[in-house]
């Protein structure tokens, strides 16, 4: 009796021992917010010389029928510190991590780091889309030299010596014989030259002219994007509905066009081919000089004599043509006042396009 | 072209505004640049007398003037000397805004108030090469025929609209007012007045007969009294001549001048201006010779000899060539034909009797005598571009209707015409389906007739109905229509340029690509981009003193350039054989406007003259190149401080360039070769293949001497690369090898070199002795400085060891690698720590 008595009360004290060890160690982690003290509070309680082990290690003196339930309950309070000691440490690093993130916090406004941005010049961005237009109409570009001979750029488009129209455009020459191109207009031939005689031909060609002329309107060198198509039944109807096509693509869909008869020795008949107005739509304004229209091309149907020259036979075939300046289109484009701004290549020019 | 409305209403009765005839015309292809209304400005200002004129009391060059201005008496102060009593003069009254912009107010001078102002030349804005030299000072004194209180403007002729003409050179046939007035009669389908010629009863040959005296100087006709012989048949295709006696010089009639004026040209005398008339008129020039100072009468048209003198009418002593067409007498050239007439011949007020030249040169020797003189005058200008030999007679004749209606002189009967060969009228044959094919459109034969009949030609149809095909007849004044080519371009002008279907064409599906050339070019200016460079466009021809700037020498390869005969200027003066002096030039321009740090590339052409020969009979070569140049330092912020640009930024573009385009076994090897290049900074780049070396381009710091000539700030650094040779090595995309399937491993080694020794020998190393073990390798470090010893350097490289088959164990990777060392101390003195 004695010795169970002394045993329940070994027992009983043992198990008031470790409820008081798991409420003053849940006691004490509650009022803890750093790792560090938490580390400690560990060792105390849970360690191999913490408390909970002392505790356990008086379990020698119980009986065999009380070791299993001190043991178990002594697990269990292991069991419930621990959880609680896992939930501190993640609150605690929770709590840590959202301090740290707040201090790194850093002013969003500050310029990024620096990184160069090229460009290309206005003229290639414009001869890109102009590419892509007729890319896209099923056009090849084709290519010719800047030096040309007085055959390909003159004769063969139905230019000979002493034409008066040759003073249309006063040459640079190198020989009597050979000149720079004044126009992009001798790839036609060369490109005839080498597909007939494949049909249709459809090519545009975009390139650096030259002429006699130096002022506020005109530059000795400027550019030019040349067109040719040939085939069966070509019409002067489908020289104005792919001129529209173009102008409407380049310039916007409310575009209209306008065909003015004019004259070209290597088209006819040929037409002068205005837009209505970027600027006014047509209303009249500086850019216009008030007529509501723009001249941007010259254009025709291939002169039968060009396209014996190039090798195709005028009675079966027909063919239309046409030229434009980069420049002005350019300038149209984007609303630039002087020519010479682009030759000047300027880097804060430049940096605009 | 100008024409003055009035003047173009005498032969088509059109009843149509100015403006409206203008767009009209414009839109049928006779281009009108401009509506001339001169009498802007002129409201205010009218035509007064002079009734009586007095010194200013107060002031020593003023002149008090009381004119009558239809509305009374004003009192008008002027500063002109040139005013007398009895004068009609333009005067200004208060309200006038003259052309010049100023305002007419009443003003008070010196205690005498003047109610107006009278007015010059100028200041009615008269056009001064219209004006006589004597006119052109002072007060305009108008004609005793202007009625008092008139506006001026219709006293001068100024309130008719004048038509700027644009001409096409095809149809300089419109250089003449009648062929004007044709164009306008067949676009309106006005009826067509043409002008009175002369038809004397008596005009014909007297052969010696009857009232032929043999006197020279009874001249009874024409005929007997002058001889033309053309020697030289294929400069001159007609001559004719009409003689005109008893001349009796003068001014000719207002109305004559005020058209004259109107067209730009000054009145002189009756008998000039008439040849001007008929020339503005018909758009044939004609000349007047003073026949007596003709030796025996006699015309000879021939070319000039070599070295013959002839004094032209302006003075200057001409010494001439064969290749230059004279009209002479006998004994002496009197003209320079078709360009400007002798001033022995000239006819002056001493003159009685007048010949009259009217013919057809051949249109390019006046082309090249009236350059080579440096003289284009209206004349020659339409002889430049061709008269219409037909109608020559006609201008004869239309110049003696004048002369007798004018009474400036009396007809001699009877002309002189050598015309060898007639020109045939030109017949070209249509057919109406091929027009409507070339067209697009659907227009009836029998349209097309009336469109080509309003313009004058004749339609013969060859088939029994009458609509599908046949021959049209050319005027001869229409000498631009040879083809059926041509004939529809009337058509379609006739009918309505805008009239015409918007169609596209119906041909088979075409596909639109680039060629592989044109794909490279378009990446190699996506990758400068990508780079941060900006592109520029320069031209294609520089000034030959860029040469001597990037110090070539003599010899030098870059010298063989093509050289363009006729530049503007110096700046044209060459092709360029290499393109950095245009970015030098570029730089240049940029940093004397502060901005100095740049960045800049071109995709263009150079050229290259052959060794031989002299003068090129071929085009020379033309290579397409990609320049760049780096200059001052990349863009720095608050997070970069970057240092000045250097060789390596612009070898790293390179690198990215030759990354994208997939190009390998490129070799850089240094070279101090290149004369606009720091020696000790420069590399060529070269590419093997098939056993040969081929010079794929040059990069470099840019020589201190050339950046000092283009007093350029920094150290810029250059390139240059051709772009064919790119093109061709170039691959769309790399081979292809399987992932690696086992892992890798890296190892670092430092060692310590001699400077001398290139990295590139030390990756030679690596590569031989690694084998297929080392995967790749990548320079870490570099360092040279303190702790490393004089003329050492010490390069750090990462090397990465893997197997396709196994994954290596870690004695294979320090096998390796120590072979590696070895290999480098042994072979380029590699020293490791
Ligand atoms: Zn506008």
């Amino acid at each position: 009796m004695s010795t169970r008595m002394q045993d329940k009360s070994e027992g009983h004290r043992m198990r008031e021992q470790l409820e008081a060890i798991r409420q003053q160690a849940a006691g004490e982690l509650q009022g803890l917010d750093n790792l560090e003290q938490v580390q400690e509070w560990r060792v105390r309680y849970l360690g191999k010389k913490g408390e909970l082990t002392a505790v356990l290690r008086g379990m020698g003196g119980l009986s065999a029928a009380e070791r299993p339930i001190i043991g178990a309950i002594a697990n269990e309070v292991r069991a419930n510190l621990e959880e609680l000691l896992e939930a501190k440490t993640q609150g605690i690093k929770q709590r840590e991590k959202e301090r740290r993130l707040q201090s790194e916090s850093i002013d969003v406004t500050l310029p990024g780091a620096v990184t160069m941005l090229g460009s290309k010049h206005p003229l290639t961005q414009v001869i890109d889309e102009i590419k892509a237009i007729f890319l896209g109409m099923g056009y090849q570009i084709a290519e010719g030299p800047e030096i040309e001979s007085d055959y390909y750029n003159f004769e063969a488009l139905n230019l000979p010596k002493d034409h008066p129209a040759r003073d249309m455009q006063d040459s640079f020459y190198i020989t009597p014989e050979i000149l720079l191109r004044t126009h992009t207009s001798p790839v036609q031939i060369r490109t005839m030259e080498r597909l007939k005689p494949t049909l249709p031909v459809k090519i545009i060609c975009p390139g650096r002219v030259f002429r006699r002329d130096d002022d506020a309107t005109h530059s000795p060198m400027f550019h030019q994007v040349e067109g040719l198509v040939v085939d069966k039944g070509i019409t002067f109807g489908d020289l104005r509905g792919t001129l529209l096509a173009f102008v409407q693509q380049m310039f916007g869909a409310d575009r209209e066009i306008r065909l003015r008869p004019s004259f070209f020795p290597f088209t006819e008949p040929s037409a002068e081919v205005d837009i209505s107005c970027v600027i006014c739509s047509g209303s009249g304004c500086r850019v216009c000089k008030g007529s509501g229209w723009l001249e941007i091309l010259g254009s025709g149907m291939v002169h039968p004599r060009v396209l014996e020259y190039g090798g195709y036979d005028s009675r079966e075939l027909t063919g239309f043509a046409f030229g434009m300046g980069v420049e002005r289109i350019a300038m149209l484009k984007y609303g630039i006042d002087d020519m010479r701004l682009l030759y000047d290549n300027d880097m804060r020019f430049l940096a605009q396009f | 072209m100008r024409i003055s409305m009035d003047w173009l209403g005498e032969y088509v009765a059109h009843e149509m505004t100015a403006t409206d005839l203008a767009e009209k015309l414009t839109r049928s292809g006779i281009a009108v640049e401009n509506v001339i209304c001169r009498d802007r400005g002129l409201d205010h200002v009218v035509v007064g007398l002079v009734q009586r004129i007095e010194k200013h009391p107060a002031a020593d060059k003023l002149w008090v003037c009381q004119i009558e201005t239809g509305n009374g008496e004003t009192t008008i102060v002027t500063g002109a000397q040139n005013v007398r009593q009895g004068h009609k003069v333009p005067v200004a009254l208060p309200g006038a805004c003259l052309p010049n912009g100023l305002t007419i107010t009443p003003v008070d001078f010196r205690g005498i108030p003047s109610a107006g102002m009278l007015c010059s030349a100028q200041e009615l804005g008269l056009d001064e090469k219209t004006i006589a030299p004597a006119d052109r000072d002072g007060i305009l004194i108008l004609s005793d025929a202007a009625v008092i209180g008139k506006p001026v403007a219709a006293a001068l002729g100024l309130d008719v609209p004048v038509l700027e003409l644009e001409l096409t050179p095809n149809r300089s046939d419109c250089l003449a007012v009648l062929n004007v007035a044709r164009e306008v009669a067949a676009i309106t389908e006005a009826p067509l007045q043409l002008p009175k010629q002369y038809a004397g009863a008596d005009d014909q040959c007297c052969n010696g007969g009857d009232g032929c005296t043999g006197n020279k100087d009874d001249l009874c006709c024409t005929q007997d009294r002058v001889r033309i012989t053309i020697n030289d048949g294929d400069l001159c295709g007609r001559y004719a001549a009409r003689l005109f006696t008893n001349l009796r010089l003068g001014p000719s009639p207002v109305w004559m001048q005020q058209r004259l004026q109107s067209a730009g040209m000054r009145p002189i005398n009756n008998m000039v201006d008439i040849t001007n008339y008929v020339m503005l008129e018909l758009g044939h020039p004609l000349h007047a010779f003073d026949y007596h100072t003709i030796a025996q009468g006699e015309i000879i048209v021939r070319r000039a000899q070599d070295g013959e003198v002839l004094t032209t009418l302006d003075g200057q002593e001409r010494t001439l060539n064969a290749g230059n067409l004279v009209i002479a007498d006998p004994e002496k050239a009197i003209a320079l034909a078709g360009v400007m007439g002798g001033l022995a011949t000239e006819v002056t007020d001493n003159t009685k009797v007048v010949l009259l030249e009217a013919a057809h040169f051949n249109p390019a020797s006046i082309r090249r005598t009236a350059r080579q003189v440096g003289l284009r005058s209206e004349a020659s200008q339409r002889f430049e571009k061709g008269v219409n030999v037909d109608t020559i007679l006609f201008a004869l004749d239309r110049t003696a209707q004048l002369v007798e209606e004018l009474g400036v002189a009396d007809v001699v009967p009877g002309y002189v015409d050598v015309y060898e060969r007639p020109s045939k009228a030109a017949s070209v044959a249509f057919s109406v389906e091929r027009i409507n094919g070339l067209l697009g459109t659907n227009v009836d034969g029998a349209t097309m007739a009336h469109y080509w009949q309003r313009l004058g030609m004749t339609v013969t149809w060859s088939d029994p109905e009458g609509n599908a095909q046949g021959v049209v007849e050319v005027p001869t004044y229409r000498p631009d229509i040879t083809g059926e080519h041509d004939l529809a371009e009337e058509v379609a002008r006739l009918y309505g340029y805008d009239n015409i279907p918007t169609t596209l064409p119906q041909g088979a599906t075409t596909v639109g690509q680039r060629t592989w050339p044109q794909l490279v070019q378009e990446r190699l200016g996506e990758v400068m981009v990508a780079s941060g460079l900006r592109e520029v466009i320069t031209f294609s021809f520089i000034n030959p003193r860029h040469l001597d700037r990037l110090g070539l020498p003599e010899n030098h390869r870059l010298r063989q350039v093509v050289a363009v005969t006729n530049p503007l200027s110096e700046e044209q003066g060459i092709m360029r054989s290499i393109i950095l002096p245009n970015l030098l030039e570029v730089a240049a321009r940029n940093s004397s406007r502060r901005t100095t740090d740049i960045g800049i590339f071109e995709l263009g052409s150079v050229f290259a003259h052959p060794a031989s020969p002299e003068p090129l009979k071929e085009l020379p070569e033309e290579r397409k190149k990609l320049a760049a140049l780096l200059m001052g330092q990349p863009a720095a912020g608050w997070r970069q401080k970057p240092g000045p640009y250097d060789f390596y930024d612009l070898k790293a573009v390179i690198e990215k360039l030759l990354a994208c385009l997939k190009i390998n076994g490129v070799t850089w090897q240094a070279t101090g070769a290149l004369p606009y290049l720091h020696p000790g900074r420069a590399a060529l780049l070269t590419v093997e293949q098939d056993g040969a070396t081929m010079e794929l381009g040059w990069i470099g710091e840019v020589h201190p001497d050339v950046t000092e000539a283009y007093d350029l700030p920094g150290r810029p650094v250059a390139m240059e690369l051709d772009v064919q040779l790119l093109t061709m090595l170039a691959r769309a995309f790399g081979e292809y090898k399987a992932l690696p399937r086992f892992p890798s491993t890296d190892r670092d080694m430092a060692m310590l070199l001699p400077e001398t020794v290139p990295a590139s020998q030390v990756e030679a190393v690596i590569a031989a002795t690694g084998g297929t073990l080392v995967d790749r390798w990548r320079l870490f470090d570099l360092y040279q400085g303190a702790q490393i010893p004089a003329g050492y350097r010490s390069l750090a490289y990462t090397l990465r060891y893997q197997a396709s088959d196994r994954t290596l164990t870690d004695d294979e990777v320090n096998q390796a690698h120590e072979a590696i060392k070895a290999a480098l101390t042994a072979q380029v003195g590699a020293r490791f720590r």
